[in-house]
């Protein structure tokens, strides 16, 4: 499955500055090793102790996967991945 | 009964209105609570008001007394209003890239804005506010990311609203800032109805406003309690926009930016229940009306013009 993913800037030293890069995987925790692989340390940035990092939001098509098995979640060619860092509203 | 003996006794109990047009069948419906009707024409007047009177009881907040708190506009209007009333003096920490009628209203209400930087939005808002509590160890900070009255208002307020004016509610939709809304009606919904599915619309903003130095500084609000929700959407300007024009057009409503990214998420659960063939009533939050948004070009031009222009902007 390819992916489009979307890489926040402040994670985008990994990227060589890219806003987007492409991946391959059919779940999250895929997606990421497969990142990881091309993209040096960016795995050790959005994983801790084997789920997402607290402060992370990863988004498939503009669905938070924490709500649809969070590192399991599937994705299916074509998605968007989306990486943001949470940040307060209000 | 529509007669009140002061401003602040008219908080509440919004309507809750059919949208025939927008829905997508006769078994899929959506519906609207207008928030934007209470008394400066927000949601953030029912938390404001239970904050102030829950530290007023607590003998935390006394005449004369300095409020403080980090908001980017909402919260603070609805603060300034009630601050006014009973004789407190405000003072809010704002982003910079908030929008130009909403600094307006606050001045009038005589609120004094303490700026913080657009980068980083409102994490800054709160990182600022906190320094600023500690300085002036006088001031009352209600800080409604941690106050459970924010959520407790929702819960005796908005949620026990919506069962009672639609006991058939299947979903609930509300935009994630502080997390209250959801939290409170989420919970007070679900504690009744537990298949009532509760679901989040996440402003995605502008570059600027993630703005971190390392992930780190990231923020949750402490209220935020991610066994309420069933589901959580991330929307950006544009689709914020495209149906808050939509919202506008079809069903008559004129409501903010942060209305409309409600909408999308509310939209995308309500065709998900039509492709499934399951019948649905899918209730969301209007929380303000698009007056404060004008200046901000929201409702003029084209979407991709609209959009540029609120690149960087909090608009929730």
């Amino acid at each position: 499955m390819a992916v489009t993913v979307s890489i926040p800037t402040i994670l985008r030293t990994h990227t060589g500055g890219e806003k987007q890069v492409p991946a391959e995987g059919s779940t999250l925790a895929e997606v990421i090793d497969n990142l990881e692989a091309n993209h040096g340390g960016l795995k050790a940035r959005l994983v801790k102790e084997g789920s997402l990092h607290r402060f992370v939001n990863v988004y498939v098509n503009d669905e938070d996967v924490r709500f649809a098995g969070g590192l399991d979640a599937a994705v299916a060619d074509g998605d968007n991945v989306t990486i943001l860092p949470a940040v307060a509203g209000g | 009964m529509a007669r009140f003996d002061s401003l602040l006794d008219a908080l509440g109990d919004t309507p809750l209105v059919g949208l025939p047009r927008l829905s997508p069948s006769a078994d899929v419906r959506l519906w609207a609570k207008l928030e934007d009707r209470n008394p400066t024409g927000s949601v953030k007047d029912r938390v404001a008001l239970r904050m102030i009177e829950a530290a007023e009881r607590d003998g935390v907040l006394r005449a004369g007394c300095t409020i403080l708190e980090p908001t980017s506009g909402n919260t603070g209007i609805s603060l300034a209003m009630a601050a006014k009333l009973k004789g407190y003096g405000l003072v809010c920490v704002m982003p910079e890239n908030t929008s130009e009628e909403r600094r307006a209203l606050l001045k009038a209400y005589g609120a004094r804005i303490v700026n913080s930087p657009a980068a980083g939005g409102s994490n800054e808002a709160v990182r600022r506010a906190k320094e600023l509590a500690k300085q002036n160890p006088d001031w009352v900070m209600l800080y409604q990311y941690g106050n459970p009255n924010n959520a407790g208002a929702h819960y005796t307020g908005t949620g026990p609203e919506i069962l009672r004016d639609l006991p058939t509610v299947t979903h609930f939709v509300a935009g994630l800032g502080t997390t209250g809304t959801l939290v409170g009606a989420g919970r007070y919904l679900r504690e009744h109805k537990p298949d009532v599915q509760v679901v989040a619309a996440e402003p995605r903003y502008g570059e600027l406003v993630y703005g971190l130095r390392n992930l780190d500084e990231g923020f949750v609000p402490e209220l935020y309690d991610p066994e309420v929700l069933t589901g959580r959407y991330s929307v950006g300007s544009y689709d914020a926009l495209r149906r808050t024009r939509e919202l506008l057009e079809t069903e008559g409503i004129f409501a903010g930016i942060s209305t409309g990214a409600i909408l999308h998420a509310a939209l995308a659960v309500a065709d998900k229940a039509a492709r499934a063939g399951t019948p649905a009533d899918v209730v969301f939050i209007v929380a303000d009306a698009g007056w404060k948004y004008l200046s901000t070009g929201a409702y003029s031009g084209t979407l991709d013009e609209a959009a540029e222009h609120l690149d960087g902007h909090l608009w929730a």
